[in-house]
């Protein structure tokens, strides 16, 4: 069995975190994932912005960077190109990344900075105490959407996918196994890889909208999540309501710090001559 | 760069880009902004040479948030930008306080508020380029008037950012930043470059945030075994975030006592003419430049005037302008805004002082200043 202690900060515990919440999971997740990367502990950063999902570098013993509300993936930027044989994985929340945080996000995937971006959607601003974030579901309950969330949700996978992140996926705090897989696919692809994580928030999310305690979460992930090749012989409105889990992208584009390089080396190279 | 004395027609612009690279900066992230765009352009074109970096972000916010992350592992970093630009700077600043993280800002001025007059200049964010982020914060803040001062200054800032793990914001204006002048560029031998002090503890025994005998507690890049937390939030030696009353004062206090405990280290101005003087020009920026052509004609009309030309402006030098106050009796504040050193500088000499604003786009001219300068009623 994998022993955690070796990338945590037990000194740093008790987490913040409600009980029931999926923040553990993703992180434990995350934990196995660069285990299985091997990828030597200084050489890891971790960097978050600001939410409940991004208190998760402080607990872990790499190198952690928590920024402000929506920068994660800017302050990322300059760490990874200013030390490119950093690993460099960010962790945020679904309104971290991509409402405050949007166009950070997609700009970096058009950019395709070799980083790995970790969103643990919970469909709420949990930390603030229950607001509606991008990705709440219309119709849906915050506290500021007290008769329901009047507007539509992002998907922030197809968005990630749109906006040209080469590595997509998505995966659920039920299906830890899989999740696992996708980090560490994320960890080892070179470009800017997005791992979407459906996360429950029993306090903020689950409890005003009558959804159960998070056992009702975790059953309610396993029997809407479809995983993309089943999904893809449903129709539309077979999918209605159901969530699409699995790798969703997988391709090779240029990656940003090589492509630097490589300009870098022929002007220099130029010079000489 | 030499060991040969060089000559250069460059605007200040040009002299920002180069003295940062002479300084050891190596990574830039910027978004163009008039009247700053030329420094962007210029290192655009330099760092892949030097084996920097130059990235061009997506906005304001994100480019200062990469300074940030390029300075913890170990890069001396810099973003330039105006008035809109640095408004959107300011909460990544305050980070850059709070996590004592080293790097540089500069702020080529135009009118404003809002997108104000893009192509003019003004000196209207003295105040912002303290105060601008939230909360009791640490900054250091410099503005040259020429363009050999803007080479030197740029370095200078960067001397100071690596020394006291700051921010330090380099408040240019539309006027420096594109005038050409010729510039004798000073002899490596004559260039004093600071790097950040290096912890010489080992991972195990280092609190990134220690509380030193000097209050700037050393450094320790990303990536070479020290792995420790870096937070905007209140924290404790460990970098952990903390509520604890007694750890959060502590901490206040030690990141702005470790700017004003050496603040006679950090602060630089000019004296002239000051000792017979009776009436005391106070300037900085491209309103200097007015200034002293004003004050030489005053002086051969027979006014006793001298210039008090600031150099950094905050930490503000309190104790000298106070000193000064005992033997003058009128001081005249040139500023392209409508008084913001002006208020400072009656505080600090318990004086009224003579204003003279311009907040139109133009440069205040040797003229307004002389009038004033007459104006006085000894
Ligand atoms: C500039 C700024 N605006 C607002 C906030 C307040 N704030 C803190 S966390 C948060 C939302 C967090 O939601 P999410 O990213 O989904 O993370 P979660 O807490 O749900 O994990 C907000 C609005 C802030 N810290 N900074
Ligand atoms: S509020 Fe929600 S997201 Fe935050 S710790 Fe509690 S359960 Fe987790």
């Amino acid at each position: 069995m994998f022993n955690y202690n070796k990338y945590l900060r037990n000194d740093k515990l008790p987490h913040i975190w409600c009980t029931g919440c999926g923040c553990g999971i993703v992180l434990k997740s995350l934990l196995r994932a660069i285990e299985r990367s091997k990828i030597p502990q200084d050489e890891i950063a971790v960097v978050s912005g600001i939410g409940c999902s991004s208190r998760t570098p402080g607990y872990l013993d790499f190198n952690t960077l928590h920024t402000t509300h929506g920068r994660a993936i800017a302050f990322a930027t300059g760490l990874k190109l200013a030390k490119q044989k950093l690993k460099v994985i960010v962790v945020t929340g679904d309104g971290d990344a991509t409402a405050i945080g949007g166009n950070h996000f997609i700009h970096a995937a058009r950019r395709n900075l070799d980083l790995t971006v970790v969103i643990y959607n919970n469909y709420i601003y949990g930390m603030t105490g229950g607001q509606v974030s991008p990705t709440t579901p219309a119709g849906k309950r915050g506290s500021t959407a007290p008769y329901g969330n009047v507007e539509p949700a992002f998907d922030i996978s197809q968005l990630a996918i749109a906006a040209g992140a080469p590595f997509v996926a998505r995966s659920t705090c039920y299906h830890a196994v899989q999740l696992d897989k996708y980090i560490h696919k994320g960890i080892i692809k070179k470009g800017f890889s997005v791992i979407e994580v459906l996360s429950p928030c029993p306090t903020y999310y689950a409890r005003p909208n009558r959804l159960g305690n998070v056992v009702d979460m975790m059953e309610w992930y396993k029997n809407n999540s479809v995983q993309i090749g089943v999904a893809r012989n449903k129709s539309v409105q077979e999918m209605e309501g159901k969530i699409t889990i699995g790798i969703l992208h997988d391709t090779e584009r240029p990656e940003f710090c090589e492509v630097y390089r490589e300009l870098s080396e022929s002007i220099k190279k130029q010079l000489v001559k | 760069m030499t060991n040969e004395v060089e000559t250069k027609l460059i605007t200040g612009n040009e002299a920002c880009a180069e003295a940062a690279l002479v300084a050891g900066m190596r990574f830039f992230a910027g978004y163009p902004i008039t009247p700053s765009t030329e420094i962007a352009e210029c290192l655009a074109r330099r760092l892949p040479k030097v084996g920097g970096t130059f990235v061009q972000m997506e906005d304001e916010i994100a480019s200062m948030a990469a300074i940030i992350g390029a300075s913890l592992a170990g890069a001396k970093s810099m973003t330039a930008t105006s008035g809109p630009g640095f408004s959107l700077m300011q909460e990544n600043i305050g980070y850059a306080s709070m996590a004592e993280i080293p790097c540089v800002v500069v702020n080529v001025q135009r009118g404003g508020p809002s997108t104000g007059l893009p192509t003019l200049p003004a000196q209207g964010d003295v105040m912002q380029s303290r105060w601008g982020t939230h909360g009791d914060h640490p900054i250091i803040v410099v503005t040259p008037s020429t363009v050999r001062e803007t080479y030197d200054w740029t370095i200078k800032a960067f001397n100071l950012a690596e020394r006291f793990r700051v921010p330090v914001v380099v408040l240019l204006d539309e006027i420096v930043a594109h005038i050409s002048e010729k510039i004798v560029y000073p002899k490596d031998a004559e260039i004093e470059i600071v790097d950040r002090k290096i912890t010489e503890r080992d991972p195990s025994s280092y609190l990134p945030y220690e509380n030193t005998d000097s209050d700037i507690p050393p450094f320790a890049e990303f990536g070479i075994g020290y792995r420790y937390h870096v937070t905007g939030l209140c924290h404790d030696e460990t970098g952990f975030p903390t509520n604890d009353p007694k750890k959060v004062d502590k901490l206040t206090r030690r990141l702005n006592r470790k700017i004003e405990r050496y603040r006679n280290e950090i602060i630089f101005y000019k004296e002239s003419f000051l000792e017979e003087a009776e009436i005391c020009v106070v300037v900085y920026g491209s309103a200097a430049r007015s200034a002293y052509r004003a004050v030489s004609d005053a002086r051969k009309l027979g006014y006793k005037v001298g210039i008090l030309h600031l150099f950094v402006l905050w930490p503000f030098p309190h104790e000298a302008l106070s000193k000064i106050a005992k033997r003058i009796k009128f001081f005249v504040v040139p500023e392209m805004n409508l008084g913001q050193m002006a208020h400072e500088i009656s505080c600090a000499t318990k004086q009224e002082v003579v204003k003279v604003n311009r907040v139109d786009g133009g440069l205040i001219t040797p003229v307004e200043i002389l009038e004033k300068i007459k104006s006085v009623q000894l």
